[in-house]
C-alpha cells in the first residue's frame, strides 16, 4: 500500500458545531505533507484523529490499512508504537530531565540494559543537536530546544509516522530553520512518513513533498508546493498571501456599527 | 409564569442529569483504576513515590495539626472534668476522641487540603501541558501511569497518617495533661488503656480513614483528570477538590459513625 494514512469522508462535530465536512486526505509513505489552514480549522483535531485520541463522527482513517477506530485498546496501543506526534507545547514530562524524557518510551516499551538505553538516547538527542542538555529539565530549555527534545523523544521507538504540530509556530528565526531541517533530514534518513500541521506558509511549503490547504471543515486546495504557490482562488490565495480582507472576512460577524453606537444595543 | 416553571424544571432536570453524568465518569475512572491487571515491576516504585509524595511530605503539618489538637482537647477536657472530680478520666476523654473521630476527620480534611489538592493541579497541569495526551500517543496509559499509582499512594498513606495523627494527639494531650496540669502519669495512661477498646474505638477510626482516604484520592485524582486544560479549570478542579472531599468526609463520617454505633 503506497499511503501510510487514509482519510475517507471524515466528519467531526464538536458542540454540535461541524469542524470537519467530508474531508479526504492521503498521506503517502516516506513524503512530508503538510496540512495547512487558518488558525481554528481543526488541524490538530485532525492529527489527534489520526491518533485515535478523537473519535470522528462519520468517516474512517485507516493508519498502516487498520481503520484505527475500530482497533481494540491492545491493537490501538501496538499502533501507536510506530507512531510519534510533536506536541505544540512539547508536551516533555516536567519531572523528568531531558534524558529521563527521551529515556521514557525506550523504559516503557523494551527491556533494554541501561548502557543500551544510554546509547540509544545520546543518538537521538545528538541528532537533534542536544547530546550536551541531557542533563537539563524542561523548564530549563528554551521553546526551540523543549521541541527538538520531543523530537528525539518522538523518534527513540524508530516510528513509522511523525505527526508534527504546529513545529514552527513562536519560534525565532534560528530555531525554526533548525526545526525546518531536522523535519526533512529526519524524514529522509530515517525513511519516516512526516505529517505537518501548520500555519506558517514559506516555511512548510519549503519542507513539504503534498500540502492539502482545510478550511471550513473542507479541503480547499491540495497539490505540490509550486501548484499551491500557483494557486490563484480566494480563500486559498488570502490564505497563503496573509490578506487581511476577503472570504475570511476581518470583521467578526456582527450588527451595523450605526446599530451597535446609536441604538445602544449591546447588552 | 408557566414559563418560569418549565424553566426551573428544566434546570433541575439538567443539573440531575449533568451530576448522574458526573458519578458515572468518575465510577468509571475509579473501575478502570482499580480492576485492571497491575503492573508489579513498573507499579510498586511508582506507588512508592506517591506514599513519599502524599503521605510523608504530609507528615509535618499532621504532627503539628495532631500535637495542637491534642493539646487542646486536653486543656478544654480538663477543665470541663474536674468540675465533675472527674479529672482522672482525661486520658479516656482523650484517646475516645481522638481514635473514633478527631484522628481520622482532621486528618482527611488535612490530607484533602495537603495531598489532595497538588494531586489535582499536578494531574490538570500534566493535562494542560499535553503531558498525558503525548503519554497516551507513547503507547502508554495515562490511567496505568499516572492515575493509579496516586490512588493507590493515597489509599495506603491516609491510614499511616491517621495513626500518626492519633499517636502524636495523645502525646500532645499527655503534655498537656501530666506534665503541665500535673495529673498523675500512671491514672493517665492506665485510664486510657482500660477504656478504650482495640476493636470498636481504634480499629473502626483506622476503618473510617480507609474510606476517607479512597474518597478523598478519588475525588482528587478525577477532577485532575476531567479538569478544562485552562489555568481557570485547574483552579476551579483544585477548589473543587477539597470543598467536595470536605463535604464527602463529614457526610461519610456520619454514615459511618451510625453504622458502627449500631453494631454494624
Amino acid at each position: 500500500m503506497n499511503n501510510l494514512v487514509e482519510i475517507n469522508n471524515l466528519h467531526f462535530l464538536r458542540n454540535n458545531r461541524p469542524i470537519f465536512q467530508g474531508v479526504d486526505i492521503m498521506i503517502p509513505r516516506g513524503k512530508v505533507t503538510a496540512i495547512m489552514g487558518p488558525s481554528g480549522t481543526g488541524k490538530t483535531t485532525l492529527l489527534r484523529l489520526i491518533g485515535a485520541q478523537l473519535q470522528p463522527s462519520q468517516g474512517q482513517i485507516l493508519v498502516a490499512g487498520e481503520n484505527i477506530h475500530l482497533l481494540s485498546r491492545h491493537a490501538l496501543y501496538q499502533l501507536r508504537k510506530q507512531m510519534g506526534m510533536l506536541f505544540q507545547t512539547g508536551g516533555l514530562f516536567t519531572h523528568l530531565n531531558v534524558f529521563e524524557n527521551v529515556a521514557f518510551p525506550l523504559r516503557e516499551h523494551t527491556k533494554l540494559s541501561d548502557a543500551m538505553i544510554q546509547t540509544l538516547v545520546l543518538t537521538r538527542l545528538e541528532m537533534v543537536g542536544l547530546r550536551g542538555a541531557h542533563l537539563l529539565m524542561p523548564s530549563e530549555l528554551s521553546g526551540g530546544m523543549a521541541r527538538r527534545v520531543a523530537l528525539a523523544r518522538a523518534i527513540a521507538l524508530d516510528p513509522q509516522l511523525i505527526m508534527y504540530d504546529e513545529p514552527f509556530s513562536g519560534q525565532d528565526p534560528i530555531s525554526m530553520g533548525v526545526l525546518v531541517k531536522l523535519i526533512r533530514t529526519l524524514n529522509d534518513a530515517l525513511g519516516l512518513t512526516s505529517i505537518i500541521v501548520s500555519h506558517d506558509v514559506a516555511e512548510t511549503l519549503d519542507i513539504a513533498d503534498y500540502v492539502y490547504v482545510i478550511a471550513n471543515g473542507k479541503v480547499i486546495g491540495q497539490g505540490t508546493p509550486e501548484a499551491i504557490r500557483g494557486e490563484n482562488t480566494g480563500q486559498l490565495k488570502q490564505f497563503l498571501e496573509g490578506l487581511p480582507d476577503g472570504p475570511v472576512p476581518f470583521h467578526y460577524p456582527a450588527n451595523s456599527l450605526d446599530h451597535d453606537l446609536l441604538e445602544g444595543a449591546i447588552s | 409564569m408557566i414559563t418560569c416553571i418549565i424553566n426551573s424544571i428544566t434546570a433541575l432536570g439538567r443539573f440531575g442529569i449533568d451530576t448522574l453524568q458526573e458519578l458515572g465518569k468518575a465510577g468509571t475512572l475509579l473501575f478502570r483504576v482499580v480492576f485492571r491487571l497491575p503492573d508489579v515491576r513498573k507499579g510498586f516504585p511508582l506507588v512508592m513515590q506517591q506514599v513519599y509524595a502524599e503521605g510523608v511530605l504530609s507528615l509535618l503539618i499532621i504532627i503539628v495539626s495532631g500535637v495542637f489538637i491534642g493539646m487542646v482537647v486536653a486543656l478544654q477536657g480538663y477543665h470541663t472534668l474536674v468540675k465533675f472530680g472527674a479529672a482522672q478520666q482525661l486520658g479516656p476523654l482523650v484517646a475516645l476522641s481522638v481514635t473514633r473521630e478527631l484522628g481520622p476527620v482532621v486528618t482527611a480534611l488535612l490530607f484533602a487540603g495537603r495531598a489532595g489538592s497538588a494531586i489535582t493541579a499536578e494531574i490538570g497541569l500534566m493535562k494542560a501541558t499535553d503531558q498525558l495526551s503525548s503519554m497516551e500517543m507513547m503507547a502508554v496509559d495515562p490511567l496505568q501511569r499516572v492515575i493509579s499509582p496516586r490512588l493507590w499512594g493515597g489509599f495506603i498513606s491516609m491510614p499511616l497518617l491517621t495513626i500518626i495523627f492519633n499517636l502524636v494527639a495523645i502525646y500532645g494531650a499527655y503534655l498537656v495533661g501530666v506534665k503541665w496540669l500535673g495529673l498523675d502519669a500512671g491514672a493517665f495512661w492506665s485510664n486510657m488503656q482500660s477504656s478504650v477498646d482495640f476493636h470498636s474505638d481504634v480499629m473502626n477510626g483506622i476503618i473510617k480513614s480507609v474510606v476517607f482516604g479512597l474518597v478523598v484520592i478519588w475525588i482528587s485524582v478525577y477532577q485532575g483528570y476531567e479538569t478544562a486544560p485552562t489555568s481557570a479549570g485547574i483552579a476551579g478542579a483544585t477548589t473543587r477538590t477539597v470543598v467536595y472531599s470536605s463535604l464527602a468526609i463529614l457526610g461519610l463520617d456520619f454514615v459511618l459513625t451510625a453504622m458502627m454505633i449500631g453494631g454494624w
